[in-house]
C-alpha cells in the first residue's frame, strides 16, 4: 500500500512541527501585530492629548489627560471645519448607512437569488445574467448617470440617496444562489408535501437555514457599507448628512495650524470603533458562515 | 386508507424524454404496491407523479376514485419518505415532524399528542429535542417515518428509503417498515430497486423498465410465473439461468452446439422455434450422471453456509451456457469439478427470443 492514513491530527498541520518554524511563525505575526496596530494605538493617543501637545513634537507615547475633555468635544460640541456638526451626528448617520446598505443588499440579494433559484419563470435565465453582468457596474462606473437621477428624484443629501444606489448587488445574489443551488432538492419536495408554500418555505426553510451565510455577508457589507468614501461624497452637500468617512477627510486642512488634530484622531478613533464591534460581536456567526453550512 | 388508480400514466419530459410510458395499477386499499426496476426505469417518476411533485402529461391518478391530477402535494392527504430524508437540519426532530401539522392549522395540543404517539411508536421519543445532525442513519430514517405517520395521510409514498442504510440495519427497518403499514393499514405505494426489498414487502409488485410495466402481479406469482425474460432476470437472486434453445418439438430442446435437453414437465412447445430456457438456480440439484438433464463444468464455488453456490458453463453448450445452481450447504465442490445437474419437474420457464415474452409452459 503506497497511502497511509495520517495516525494523528498533528500529522496533518504544515507547521508546528519544529520549535523553531513555531518561533518564526510567532515572530512574523507578531511583527504583523505590530505593523497593523501600532498606528491604530498612536492614533488613540493621540486622541487623548490637547493640541497644543500634539503640535509640539515628538508627541507621548502614552496616552495623555485630555481623554474625556477631547471625546466630549468631538461628540458633543461640533467641529468647527465641518460646519460645527457634532461627531455624534456622523456616526448616527454613517451608521444609517451603513445599515441601510448591509441590510438593503441582503433583502434585495436573497429575494431575487430565491426567484431565480426556486422558480421557473420566463427570461428566468435572462434575468440572472443581467443581473450577472451588474457586477461589471459598479457604482464608479455608472457614477454620473446614478448622480443625474438622484439630483432629478432630488435624493441628494438624503439617507435614500445615500443608501440605495449602493442596494443592489450581484455578489452577494451569486452568494446566495450558490448556496441556494446545494439546498437538496427533496428538502423543497419535502416541504411542498409538508403543505409549505412559497411564503413558509422562504421563511422557515430557507431564512434558517441561510442564517450563518445572512451574518457573514452582514458583517461585510456592514463594513463595506461604512467606509464608502466616493458616492457620499458626491451625494452630500450638507454637512449635517456627511458620513464620518467624509467628515474625518473634510476635518484635515492643508495648512497644520487650520487642522484641529486632537479632534480628528478622535474622529478617526470613532470611526474604526463600530466596525470593529460589528465583526467582533458576530465573530462566531461570521466564521460559521464562512467554513460550514448547516446541511 | 384509499385505492390509488392509475390509468395509462404516462410522463413525457419538456426535452421529449418519454419517462413514463403509459402504465395502469390498481392499488386495493390497504396494499402496499411496490414499483421496482432497474435506475432509470421510471419508477421513482411515477412515484414522484402520485405524490403530485410531477405533473402527469397524459393519464390520470385518482384516490378512491377521485381524479387528483391537478390537486397539489399537500392536498393530495399523501405523506412521502424520501431517500436522503430529507429531514429539516435547523429543527428538532419534534418540529420535523409537527412542521407539516402546523401548516395545516392543526391545534397544538393535537400536534403534541401526535407527535408523541409516532415517536413512541417509533422509539424516538428520547431524540425528539435533537436535531437531525445528531442522529444515526438509522434514527434520521425513523423520524422520516415518522414525520410522514403523524400526517395520518390515506397513501404513504416511500422512495427508495432504505437505500442509504446498512445492510443490517436494511433489513431490520424493512420488516419494522411491514409492521408498521400493516398496523396503520396505510395504501403505500413503495419505490426501490432491490428485489429482495421488493418480494418481502409487497403486496403487489410492478417490475418496470424502461418506462414500462414488465409485470404487475403478487410477489409470488412473479417469482413462479416471470413475464417476459427482463423480469425473470430481474427477481430473483442470483438471478435466473437462461440459456438459448431450439425446440425440437417433442425431442426436447436444443442448445447451440447440438446438446438435447428435456426438462421434465413442459409440455411439447412448438417445434422449430428461438426460445430462451430459463431455470432457477435452486430449481437445480446436483444428481448422478444418469438422471442429469445437463452437466456443467464448475468455475467458481460460492459457500454462503446455508447454501453453496456453483457456477460453470454447461459441458457440450456453444454460446451463452451460464450457469449457476445453488446446491445444498455444505456441498463439496470445487472449481474444476464437473457436476451432473437436473431441474425439477415443473420448474423450466421458456421465453421467446425474438419479443422475450413468456411462452405458456402449463
Amino acid at each position: 500500500m503506497a497511502e497511509h492514513a495520517p495516525s494523528s491530527g498533528h500529522d496533518r498541520l504544515m507547521i508546528g512541527q519544529s520549535a523553531i518554524g513555531i518561533y518564526i511563525a510567532h515572530a512574523m505575526l507578531i511583527l504583523g501585530v505590530i505593523v497593523i496596530a501600532f498606528p491604530i494605538y498612536y492614533t488613540f493617543v493621540a486622541s487623548t492629548h490637547s493640541l497644543q501637545t500634539i503640535l509640539r513634537p515628538p508627541l507621548p507615547m502614552v496616552p495623555g489627560p485630555e481623554f474625556f475633555n477631547n471625546y466630549y468635544e468631538a461628540l458633543f460640541g461640533g467641529v468647527g471645519r465641518i460646519g460645527g456638526v457634532a461627531v455624534s451626528t456622523l456616526l448616527f448617520n454613517t451608521t444609517i448607512v451603513a445599515l441601510g446598505i448591509a441590510i438593503g443588499k441582503i433583502l434585495i440579494s436573497i429575494i431575487s437569488a430565491y426567484a431565480i433559484v426556486f422558480f421557473r419563470f420566463p427570461f428566468r435565465m435572462v434575468f440572472f445574467w443581467l443581473i450577472f453582468i451588474t457586477l461589471m457596474l459598479p457604482v464608479e462606473v455608472r457614477i454620473l448617470p446614478t448622480y443625474k437621477v438622484m439630483v432629478d428624484l432630488g435624493l441628494i443629501d438624503t439617507y435614500a440617496g445615500l443608501i440605495v444606489p449602493l442596494i443592489a448587488s450581484a455578489t452577494a445574489t451569486l452568494l446566495f444562489r450558490q448556496f441556494f443551488l446545494t439546498i437538496p432538492g427533496e428538502l423543497v419536495e419535502a416541504a411542498r408535501v409538508d403543505g409549505a408554500g412559497p411564503f413558509r418555505f422562504f421563511k422557515d426553510i430557507l431564512l434558517p437555514l441561510s442564517a450563518t451565510n445572512i451574518a457573514a455577508l452582514f458583517v461585510i457589507l456592514f463594513i463595506y457599507g461604512w467606509t464608502q468614501y466616493l458616492w457620499p461624497l458626491l451625494v452630500t452637500n450638507d454637512n449635517q448628512m456627511n458620513t464620518i468617512v467624509i467628515a474625518l477627510r473634510k476635518m484635515v486642512s492643508f495648512a497644520d495650524a487650520d487642522t484641529e488634530w486632537h479632534l480628528v484622531m478622535v474622529t478617526a478613533v470613532l470611526a474604526i470603533l463600530p466596525p470593529i464591534l460589528v465583526v467582533v460581536l458576530m465573530q462566531r456567526w461570521f466564521v460559521r458562515g464562512l467554513v460550514d453550512s448547516e446541511k | 386508507m384509499a385505492t390509488v388508480e392509475l390509468k395509462d400514466v404516462k410522463k413525457v419530459y419538456a426535452g421529449g424524454v418519454e419517462a413514463v410510458k403509459g402504465i395502469s395499477i390498481a392499488i386495493p386499499d390497504k396494499a402496499l404496491c411496490v414499483l421496482v426496476g432497474p435506475s432509470g426505469c421510471g419508477k421513482s417518476t411515477l412515484l414522484r407523479m402520485i405524490a403530485g411533485l410531477e405533473t402527469i402529461t397524459s393519464g390520470t391518478c385518482s384516490f378512491d376514485g377521485r381524479v387528483i391530477n391537478e390537486v397539489g402535494p399537500a392536498e393530495r392527504d399523501i405523506a412521502m419518505v424520501f431517500q436522503n430524508y430529507a429531514l429539516y437540519p435547523h429543527m428538532s426532530v419534534y418540529d420535523n415532524m409537527a412542521y407539516g401539522l402546523k401548516n395545516r392549522g392543526t391545534p397544538k395540543d393535537e400536534i403534541d399528542r401526535r407527535v408523541k404517539e409516532a415517536a413512541k411508536i417509533l422509539s424516538i421519543e428520547p431524540f425528539l429535542d435533537r436535531r437531525p445532525r445528531q442522529l444515526s442513519g438509522g434514527q434520521r430514517q425513523r423520524v422520516a417515518m415518522g414525520r410522514a405517520i403523524v400526517r395520518k395521510p390515506q397513501v404513504f409514498l416511500f422512495d427508495e428509503p432504505l437505500s442509504n442504510l446498512d445492510a443490517k440495519l436494511r433489513g431490520q427497518m424493512r420488516i419494522e417498515i411491514k409492521k408498521l403499514q400493516l398496523s396503520l393499514g396505510v395504501t403505500s405505494v413503495y419505490v426501490t430497486h432491490d428485489q429482495v426489498e421488493a418480494m418481502t414487502l409487497g403486496d403487489i409488485l410492478v417490475v418496470m423498465n424502461e418506462g414500462r410495466a414488465e409485470q404487475v402481479d403478487t410477489p409470488n406469482a412473479i417469482y413462479k410465473k416471470p413475464a417476459s425474460v427482463f423480469v425473470a432476470g430481474f427477481i430473483g437472486s442470483p438471478a435466473m439461468n437462461l440459456v438459448a434453445v431450439k425446440s425440437l418439438g417433442a425431442k426436447g430442446l436444443e442448445l447451440a452446439g447440438g446438446l438435447t435437453i428435456r426438462p421434465r414437465g413442459l409440455p411439447t412447445p412448438q417445434a422449430g422455434i428461438d426460445l430462451l430456457l430459463g431455470m432457477r438456480p435452486e430449481h437445480l440439484t446436483a444428481v448422478d450422471e444418469r438422471n442429469a438433464d445437463f452437466s456443467i463444468d464448475v468455475s467458481v464455488v460460492e459457500a454462503l453456509g446455508a447454501d453453496t453456490l456453483a457456477h460453470g458453463r454447461i459441458v457440450g453448450a456453444e454460446g451463452k451456457a451460464e450457469i449457476i445452481a445453488r446446491l445444498a450447504g455444505g456441498t463439496t465442490v470445487a472449481p474444476g469439478d464437473r457436476i451432473h445437474l437436473a431441474l425439477m419437474p415443473g420448474m423450466a420457464h421458456l421465453f421467446d427470443a425474438a419479443t422475450g415474452l413468456r411462452t405458456p409452459t402449463d
